[in-house]
């Protein structure tokens, strides 16, 4: 299990490895406090989303899976995307609402990125790799749990690296998302190093 | 809009991937080589075409309150047929893909059309506006994949192109290339190049105005 963890966390890392949660990743990462808090939001919505969906799958939808009540041949694995997105915007419609009451200035400061965690190709990706890979439920707890720390910590590092950014002397074609892109391999350069395999 | 500027538009000025950042992670993560990049981008401009359409023909009838839902029930519909037929006819590339085809669903480009303009235009007009994002979507997919491939591996569509070292030639392939940091390289690099005139004097007021509400201790109010 640790193995399992740290290899999604570092070496596997979901942003810098497979490229999941871009969109977001780039355009949150200009300042910290925003990142943290994004990086928050994801590593919950994860370590929900992710375990829930294993159930959904080994209980309804895999083949066999409803051998309870007499359909043990039917295969419904087609559905899995569409209730994975059905869990996910879930999960996020009330993380929302429970930010809106509980901690309204993190709320204010995501603005329209929240209800984007919906599409946000991580978590989705998270699920999808989770059937993939064939988890047991245990396995898609860690490795949600590693894949949000990964994902938080790979968003965090990237806020605090254009934070400084901001005071350096870039080609003007390049400032702003064009070094982004940049940076983000450097780090992903870096994470590559950290990997047990190829 | 008339039919010329929504076709060719998103190919450079308003180019997808590069302009308007959306569909990035596929960008990245499919472009190892031509074959799978050309797949995937087959499989987009399908689901989005389709998808712009039907929304757009059911935008009437579409409550705001739930539109949301509504766009990836369809979206992600369009995605497991797409799918299927993959795994169907191109077993081999769907495997590669892997998960990437069914990330179609949550591809912001796809959502991103859908909501900014199908949801507001004609069938024809929406219909336009998806082929015009896939052709400059694929293209910004193929330069990277081709860039990829070519350096990487020496061949393109699997068919040598380079002469290897070790079976004779002049080409040791970059190993690096088919590795996941280059793919933001290579995308950093096009974006530079393609940047227009406009976005970098836009950048220059906004760096003036972050330094100013910077105060010394590092702390940034804004």
């Amino acid at each position: 299990m640790t193995e399992l963890f740290l290899t999604s966390v570092f070496g596997d890392n979901i942003a810098l490895a497979f490229f999941l949660g871009m969109c977001t990743f780039l355009a949150v990462s200009r300042r910290v406090a925003t990142a943290v808090g994004l990086g928050m939001c994801m590593m919950l919505v994860m370590f929900i989303t992710v375990p829930f969906n294993q159930i959904v799958f080994t209980r309804l939808l895999k083949p066999g899976a409803l051998h309870g009540i007499g359909l043990g041949e039917l295969d419904v694995s087609f559905l899995m995307l569409v209730c994975a997105i059905g869990t996910i915007a879930a999960t996020v419609q009330i993380l929302e609402m429970l930010l809106y009451r509980f901690v309204p200035d993190l709320f204010e400061a995501l603005g329209v990125f929240l209800p984007l965690l919906t599409v946000n190709c991580a978590i989705l990706g998270a699920s999808l790799f989770m059937v993939e890979r064939q988890y047991g439920f245990v396995e898609s707890v860690v490795y949600a749990g590693g894949s949000g720390v990964g994902w938080a910590m790979a968003i965090i590092m990237l806020a605090a690296i254009r934070e400084r950014l901001t005071f350096s002397r870039i080609p003007p074609g390049l400032q702003g998302l064009g070094m982004a892109f940049i940076v983000t391999g450097l780090l992903s350069m870096g994470f590559a190093t950290l990997s047990t395999g190829g | 809009m008339n039919t010329a500027s929504l076709l060719s538009r998103p190919l450079l000025r308003d180019n997808p991937v590069t302009v308007q950042i959306l569909g990035i992670c596929s960008a990245l993560a499919v472009t190892t080589s031509l074959i799978t990049a050309l797949t995937l981008c087959a499989a987009l401009s399908i689901v989005l075409c389709c998808s712009s359409m039907i929304i757009s023909a059911l935008r009437q009838h579409i409550p705001a309150s739930t539109r949301l839902i509504i766009q990836i029930t369809i979206i992600a519909s369009l995605v497991i047929v797409v799918d299927l037929l993959l795994k169907a006819y191109l077993f081999d590339i769907s495997q590669q893909l892997s998960v990437f085809v069914s990330l179609i669903v949550t591809n912001c480009l796809v959502l991103g059309r859908a909501e900014a303009f199908a949801m507001q235009h004609t069938v024809r007009e929406s219909l336009m506006d998806a082929v015009g994002n896939s052709v400059g979507y694929s293209a910004v997919l193929i330069i990277v994949a081709s860039i990829r491939e070519l350096l990487g591996s020496g061949s393109l569509l699997g068919e040598p192109v380079f002469t290897r070292a070790s079976e004779g030639g002049w080409f040791e392939p970059l190993d690096f290339m088919l590795k996941a940091p280059s793919a933001f390289f290579i995308i950093g690099l096009l974006v530079w190049a393609v940047c227009p005139r406009k976005r970098v004097d836009e950048h220059s007021k906004t760096k003036h105005t972050t330094s100013l509400v910077i105060n010394p201790h590092g702390a940034s109010h804004e």
